[in-house]
C-alpha cells in the first residue's frame, strides 16, 4: 500500500533562551494508506510536535517528512498552508467551531481557502460531510445550540469536507465523556472502514486501544511502535453501564 | 476567498460587537459629518453672498476719488474734490457701456418731527440712483430733474427712517422733516430692502437731490462718489475702462502717472468675498479632517483588540489552510467596511446639519457630490491606513501559538 507518511531521522530542535531544547531527537515511521495510527505519550513526550510537524503546522530542524508524496521541509509558509488545505484534516481537542456560525458554514470553511471549489460545491461536499457523520438534522444549527459530541462531529465533518489524505485527531474525545468518547470512536471507526488515514494522538490507553497500531513516544524517541488487536467501539459502548445514559 | 464571503465574515464579526462598532465608527462619523457640513455651509454661504451682490446691482460700478496725500500725509477720501458736474456729464455723454449714473453726495443731519427726531444719513443722489442700487419705491414717487435743478427741499425716505419719525402709523408722504434747520417736504417712502450682507440697515436712508446736498447742506460743487451701472454685468470691466479713460482726461492725468479716482466693480468685489469664503472652507474642512484621523485611530486601536480577541480564531483558520494573505484580507476588509459605513452615517448627518443649517440661515442648501466622494474615498483610505498594521499583526500569528491562545 502507498506510504501516505514517511518520516525518516526527524529532529526538531527549539531554543528556549540559551538553551537547546531536543523536543525529538530522530524519529522514523511510515503510515499507510488506510491506516488507523495511534500515537502516544506522557506530556514532554514529544508528541505535540510531532503533531504539529505531521500537521505541517511547523518544519523538522532535520531529517525527511514526505507527505502523500511532498516534502515538507522545502515548502513555504504559504505552500505549507496549501498542503494543511487539501492534504490534511484537523480535528482538535476543543473542536475550534466558530461561534454564532452555522454546522454547515462551520464545515464549508476549508472550502472556502480552496479558489478551485464553486460555491455550489462547497455547500454539497459540507452538507454529505454533514451527513456522514450523522448529523443531517442539525446542519443550521449554531455550535452553542450542539451538544459537546455532536460538536466534535460538525469538527470532524469539517475535518472530512476537503477529502485529506490523512485525519489528524488531536486528543479529540479529552474534552468528551467517557460514552460520547466511544461514540467518536466508533465514527473513526466506520470511517477508517470506509478507507480513511487516521492519526490519533492521545493519553489515554483505552482510546488508543480502538486503533490498529500504537507508536509510543518518550523523551523524544520511538520507544514502541507494533499493532495492536483492535477493540471495537461499538461493543465497548454495550459494555457501558446503562445508568450513564441520560 | 471571494468578495461576497469576505464581506459576509466582516460583516458579522462586526454585527457580534454592535456596541462596540457603533462606538468606533462614531470617530468616522463626527468627523466626516462635519467635513460635508463645513463644505457645504462654505459653498452655500458663497451662493448667498454672490445672491446679496447681485441684488445690490451686479453691473454696478463705484468710483470714488482716490486717497489724498499731501507732505506724506495720506488724507483719506473725504476732503478728495476730483470729482465733478463735468465728469458726469462727459461720462453720460461718451461712455457706450454705461447705463445710469448718479453722483452721490453725503451728508448728515438730526431729522425732527414734531417731538422726534432720528440720526439721517442723507445722499444726495439724482434719480437715475434706484435704479442704480435697485431700490423700490412703496409709495410717492422719486424727485425729479426738475427738483435737481431748482434744489428742491423734497426727500425720499426708507423704511427705518419712517418707523423712527413716524411710528404711529401716519402716512409720511406730504409731511415735513426738518433736516436740522432745513425744512424738506416727503415725496416717496422706500420699499423695504432689509440689511445687506455686511449687516448695515439698507433701509436707513434718505435720499435727497444731489444739488440740494450740494446748495444748501454743505456749500460744495464736488461730489463724494460717482455710482455707474453698466449696461449689462458683463460689460461692466469695459464700462470701467471707459470711465477710467474719460476721467483721466478730464483730470488732465499724464501718462505714467496714478489715477486720483478708484474705480471699482461689483465683480472686484465678489471675487474678493469668494476668495475669502473658500479659504474659510478650506481651513474648517482642514480642522475636520484632524477628527477623521482620530476616528482612524480609534479603528486601529479596536482592530489591534479585536486580532487579540480573535487569536484562536485566526489560528483555527490557518490550520485548515487560510494563507496569510486571506487572513491580512479579512482583517482589512473588516475595517475597512468599518470605516466606510461609518462614512455613509457621517456623510447622511452632515447632509443633514448643513440642511438644517442652511434653513436656519436662510440659506439655499447644497450638495457638494465632490465632497461626498472625496469623503468617501477617504474614508476606504483610512480602513486600509488603519486597519493595515493590525492585520498585519493578524497575518504573520504563528499558527500554532495561534491555535493554543487562550
Amino acid at each position: 500500500m502507498n506510504e501516505i507518511i514517511k518520516i525518516e531521522e526527524l529532529k526538531r530542535t527549539f531554543i528556549v533562551g540559551a538553551e537547546n531544547v531536543h523536543a525529538l531527537k530522530g524519529i522514523s515511521f511510515s503510515i499507510r494508506q488506510g491506516e488507523f495510527v495511534s500515537i502516544m505519550g506522557a506530556s514532554g513526550s514529544g508528541k505535540s510536535t510531532l503533531l504539529n510537524i505531521l500537521g505541517c503546522l511547523d518544519t523538522p530542524t532535520s531529517g525527511e517528512y514526505m507527505i502523500d508524496g511532498v516534502k515538507v521541509s522545502m515548502q513555504s509558509r504559504n505552500q505549507l498552508s496549501v498542503l494543511r488545505n487539501r492534504k490534511i484534516g484537523f480535528v482538535f481537542q476543543s473542536y475550534n467551531l466558530l461561534a454564532r456560525t452555522t454546522a454547515l458554514e462551520n464545515v464549508e470553511l476549508p472550502l472556502l481557502y480552496n479558489h478551485t471549489i464553486s460555491t455550489k460545491e462547497r455547500h454539497e461536499r459540507a452538507m454529505s460531510a454533514l451527513v456522514s457523520v450523522g448529523l443531517e438534522s442539525r446542519m443550521y444549527h449554531m455550535p452553542n445550540q450542539l451538544s459537546g459530541g455532536q460538536q466534535q462531529r460538525v469538527a470532524i465533518a469539517r475535518a472530512l469536507v476537503n477529502d485529506p489524505v490523512i485525519v489528524l485527531a488531536d486528543e479529540a474525545t479529552g474534552n468528551l465523556d467517557t460514552r460520547t468518547s466511544y461514540e467518536i470512536m466508533s465514527l473513526f471507526q466506520e470511517l477508517h472502514a470506509k478507507g480513511k488515514t487516521i492519526a490519533f494522538v492521545t493519553h489515554e490507553a483505552d482510546i488508543a486501544a480502538f486503533t490498529d497500531r500504537t507508536i509510543l513516544l518518550r523523551d523524544g524517541y520511538i520507544i514502541k511502535d507494533e499493532p495492536i488487536e483492535k477493540q471495537f467501539a461499538k461493543k465497548a459502548l454495550e459494555l457501558l453501564p446503562i445508568s450513564e445514559e441520560p | 476567498m471571494n468578495l461576497f464571503n469576505l464581506i459576509k465574515i466582516a460583516v458579522r464579526a462586526l454585527l457580534r460587537n454592535k456596541g462596540r462598532t457603533l462606538l468606533t465608527m462614531l470617530g468616522i462619523i463626527i468627523g466626516i459629518a462635519s467635513v460635508i457640513a463645513m463644505v457645504s455651509l462654505g459653498q452655500s454661504s458663497t451662493i448667498s453672498v454672490t445672491e446679496e451682490l447681485s441684488s445690490m446691482g451686479s453691473n454696478m460700478i463705484m468710483v470714488s476719488p482716490a486717497r489724498q496725500m499731501r507732505g506724506g500725509v495720506n488724507l483719506g477720501r473725504t476732503n478728495a474734490r476730483s470729482l465733478d458736474k463735468k465728469d458726469l456729464q462727459t461720462i453720460r455723454q461718451n461712455a457706450k457701456y454705461v447705463d445710469k449714473i448718479s453722483p452721490l453726495v453725503t451728508t448728515a443731519a438730526q431729522l425732527i418731527v414734531g417731538g422726534r427726531n432720528h440720526p439721517g444719513s442723507i445722499q444726495g443722489v439724482n434719480p437715475e440712483y434706484l435704479d442704480i442700487r435697485k431700490y423700490e419705491l412703496e409709495n410717492g414717487a422719486m424727485f425729479t430733474e426738475d427738483d435737481i435743478k431748482r434744489y428742491s427741499k423734497v426727500c425720499v425716505i426708507g423704511k427705518t427712517v419712517v418707523d423712527n419719525l413716524f411710528p404711529d402709523g401716519e402716512n409720511p408722504l406730504g409731511k415735513t422733516i426738518r433736516f436740522g434747520a432745513i425744512p424738506m417736504k416727503v415725496v416717496g417712502v422706500l420699499k423695504s430692502k432689509g440689511q445687506n450682507q455686511m449687516g448695515q440697515d439698507q433701509d436707513d436712508v434718505v435720499f435727497v437731490p444731489y444739488t440740494t446736498v450740494q446748495k444748501r447742506f454743505m456749500a460744495i460743487t464736488y461730489f463724494n462718489m460717482l455710482f455707474v451701472s453698466a449696461v449689462s454685468e458683463s460689460e461692466s470691466e469695459l464700462a470701467a475702462t471707459e470711465i477710467t479713460y474719460i476721467l483721466r482726461h478730464n483730470h488732465n492725468i499724464k501718462e505714467g502717472t496714478e489715477d486720483d479716482f478708484d474705480i471699482r466693480t461689483q465683480e472686484e468685489l465678489l471675487t474678493t468675498i469668494n476668495s475669502i469664503t473658500k479659504m474659510l472652507t478650506l481651513l474648517l474642512a482642514a480642522i475636520a479632517s484632524i477628527s477623521l484621523v482620530v476616528g482612524g485611530i480609534g479603528i486601529m486601536n479596536i482592530m489591534y483588540v479585536t486580532v487579540t480577541e480573535r487569536t484562536k480564531e485566526i489560528g483555527l483558520r490557518m490550520s485548515i489552510g487560510a494563507q496569510q494573505r486571506d487572513i491580512l484580507i479579512q482583517f482589512l476588509s473588516e475595517s475597512v467596511i468599518l470605516s466606510l459605513l461609518g462614512g455613509i452615517i457621517g456623510i447622511m448627518l452632515g447632509l443633514l446639519l448643513s440642511f438644517g443649517l442652511s434653513k436656519v440661515l436662510n440659506w439655499p442648501f447644497i450638495v457638494s457630490e465632490g465632497a461626498i466622494l472625496i469623503s468617501f474615498l477617504v474614508c476606504a483610505a483610512t480602513g486600509i491606513f488603519f486597519g493595515w498594521y493590525p492585520a498585519k499583526r493578524a497575518a504573520n500569528l504563528d499558527p500554532i501559538n495561534a491555535l493554543r491562545y487562550e
